[in-house]
């Protein structure tokens, strides 16, 4: 599947390499969790009310649409969380993911 | 005890916080954001190409200016700057703030709250799809990241986001397919009349924005829907002002009516609030200058939807305001007194202009989602209401709507809507959703590792 953002610029950021549900992927420096999951794939994760998927909603904290969690367990708001290099991310909260 | 807390980094709370430090205070000021700019004037986490002129367009020099003034505050030590971080309850003289480590508990004698605005939205159907956002986020997108959320894109709504982030996304080469505004033309041209006497280089601005966007601007809109598969949106269906039916494909989906004041903290704090006809929203009530009693002040678009430039005079006369009331003597400058009497004749027209679309909300079918979070539809609220009546608080323990992770932000406005259609009354009877604390969702571990947390009785 391909990614649903579309950047504007050619850029010269260096590229970070991360997991996303145990898929290797590539986002670029500087990026947020959100920028740089969409930039590979189409959403986040699976809506818990409904059929469809969610790729965030208002990239500035408030919705809460784009929560995602590290495998270790801590929960991130991926609009507002920098990617980082070795990051393994997925898109459903781990067991005990409360503690 | 720190003196002053400013909540927000946006254009009030960096003029607030310098208005103090030239009094001598040293203010603590709690931002969301990694930078201090707000979102209209919101930083990349690193340089990109575009540049402050690229980012910002008209408003650049103000964005540096700005940045550059709490930049130096910071550099100086004459503020506490905690960055990142949230509150998410605060009390008479007690803030609980979630940083990157935790909650912090912080004492405060006096509080600025600048804590801005956010999209307002109204349901459409398909608008729960990935691949939908508010004008907001794609702005944001745009500017910190130099990217289109989607390769083809319609946005609708009305306000003058629609007609900026439209222009900004066309100028930066995204293929925007349809700009599609509810507000009728006549509606607008009423507005912008009292604009251009007020601002008249900011409107012709506007004019010139709408060029930008040419034919594929529409007003008058009604009847909108998101079509969609899978993967999110592929077709957007409206009607013309004439009534004649249009497809519009699509990959991405930006929608926002204007902007509503952020007022949870201001709610917390003990504000009174008042509906105002003009905004179509609940505002805190507050004296001239930003007082609402009690050492608190507010400013900015949380009080009222003034625009960025507005926003810096509120700040200075808010905390102008705060000094007084410490027996510090403020200097307070009187064209700026005179300038935001100006902004505010503006925003008035603005107001007018992009007045709310009476008609969308009964189109909408039954089963169209209003709340995002949880997937409450029109006919959930409608049976709730039938069950316990119209006051919105109530509705929300039926239903949930307005309980989902985002408090109700996003769905109270088109929930008020939804019952005061059925109430057949007016919106402000159905009365305002309350704030609860925390205003952010908290993980337990933070709360569970905070000292101050467990001291508290
Ligand atoms: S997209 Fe709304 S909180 Fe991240």
């Amino acid at each position: 599947m391909t990614g649903r953002l579309h950047r504007l610029t050619s850029t010269t950021r260096a590229s970070v390499d991360f997991f996303f549900d145990g898929q290797p992927m590539q986002g670029l420096q500087g990026d947020t969790i959100l920028m740089a999951v969409l930039s590979q794939t189409g959403a986040l994760r699976q809506a818990e009310f409904g059929p469809e998927q969610r790729a965030g909603f208002c990239l500035m904290g408030a919705c809460q649409d784009c929560w995602v969690w590290q495998e270790e367990g801590q929960r991130l708001r991926a609009c507002s969380t920098e990617i980082r290099a070795g990051m393994r991310l997925r898109s459903t909260a781990g067991d005990g993911w409360l503690t | 005890m720190t003196r002053v807390l400013i909540v927000g980094a946006g254009p009030a709370g960096i003029r607030a916080a310098e208005t103090c430090v030239k009094a001598g205070l040293h203010p603590v000021v709690v931002d969301e954001a990694k930078q201090a700019g707000g979102q209209i004037y919101r930083r990349p986490s690193i340089e990109t190409n575009y540049g402050a002129k690229g980012r910002y367009g008209s408003e650049a020099a103000k964005a540096v200016a700005l940045h550059r003034c709490f930049d130096q505050m910071v550099a100086k030590g004459q503020l506490t700057h905690l960055p990142h971080s949230s509150v998410t309850s605060i009390g008479q003289n007690n803030a609980q703030i979630l940083t990157d480590d935790g909650i912090q508990c912080l004492r405060f004698e006096r509080l600025i709250l600048a804590t801005g605005a956010g999209d307002r939205l109204l349901p459409i159907p398909g608008w729960q799809s990935a691949g939908v956002f508010s004008l907001g986020a794609m702005q944001i997108a745009l500017k910190t990241q130099e990217a289109a959320l989607g390769r083809r894109l319609v946005l609708a709504g009305t306000g003058p986001l629609l007609t900026l982030v439209a222009a900004q996304l066309i100028k930066a080469g995204a293929d925007v397919l349809a700009v599609l505004d509810t507000a009728p033309m006549r509606q607008q041209l009423k507005g912008a009349w009292a604009m251009a006497m007020a601002r008249p280089i900011v409107t012709l601005r506007g004019g010139y924005l709408r060029s930008v966007i040419g034919r594929r601007y529409h007003a008058g809109v009604n009847t909108l829907s998101i079509k969609t598969n899978k993967r999110g949106p592929t077709h957007l269906h409206w009607h013309d002002h004439k009534g004649q039916q249009h497809q519009t494909p699509c990959d991405a989906v930006g929608l926002g009516w204007h902007l509503m004041a952020d007022t949870q903290l201001a709610d917390l704090v003990g504000a009174q609030f008042e509906w105002s006809p003009e905004w179509s929203q609940w505002l805190p009530t507050i004296d001239k200058v930003g007082r609402i009693g009690k050492g608190v002040y507010l400013a900015g678009d949380g009080t009222r939807i003034l625009g960025a430039d507005a926003a810096e005079c509120a700040g200075h006369i808010a905390a102008s305001a705060c000094l007084a009331d410490m027996s510090l003597s403020p200097e307070l400058n009187k064209r700026v007194l005179r300038r935001y009497a100006r902004m505010r004749r503006f925003a008035s027209g603005l107001a007018t202009a992009f007045q709310l679309p009476q008609d969308l909300m009964k189109q909408l079918p039954g089963d169209t989602v209003v709340c995002r979070c949880e997937g409450v539809t029109v006919n959930d609220i409608t049976k709730a209401a039938q069950r316990v009546g119209i006051e919105i608080n109530r509705v929300k323990s039926q239903c949930r709507v307005g309980m989902g992770r985002c408090q109700g932000r996003y769905c109270q406005f088109a929930a008020s809507q939804v019952l005061a259609g059925i109430g057949q009354t007016a919106p402000r009877e159905v009365g305002r959703l309350r704030a609860q604390p925390p205003i952010r969702p908290v993980p337990i571990s933070a709360v569970l590792n905070s000292e101050c947390v467990k001291e508290q009785p």
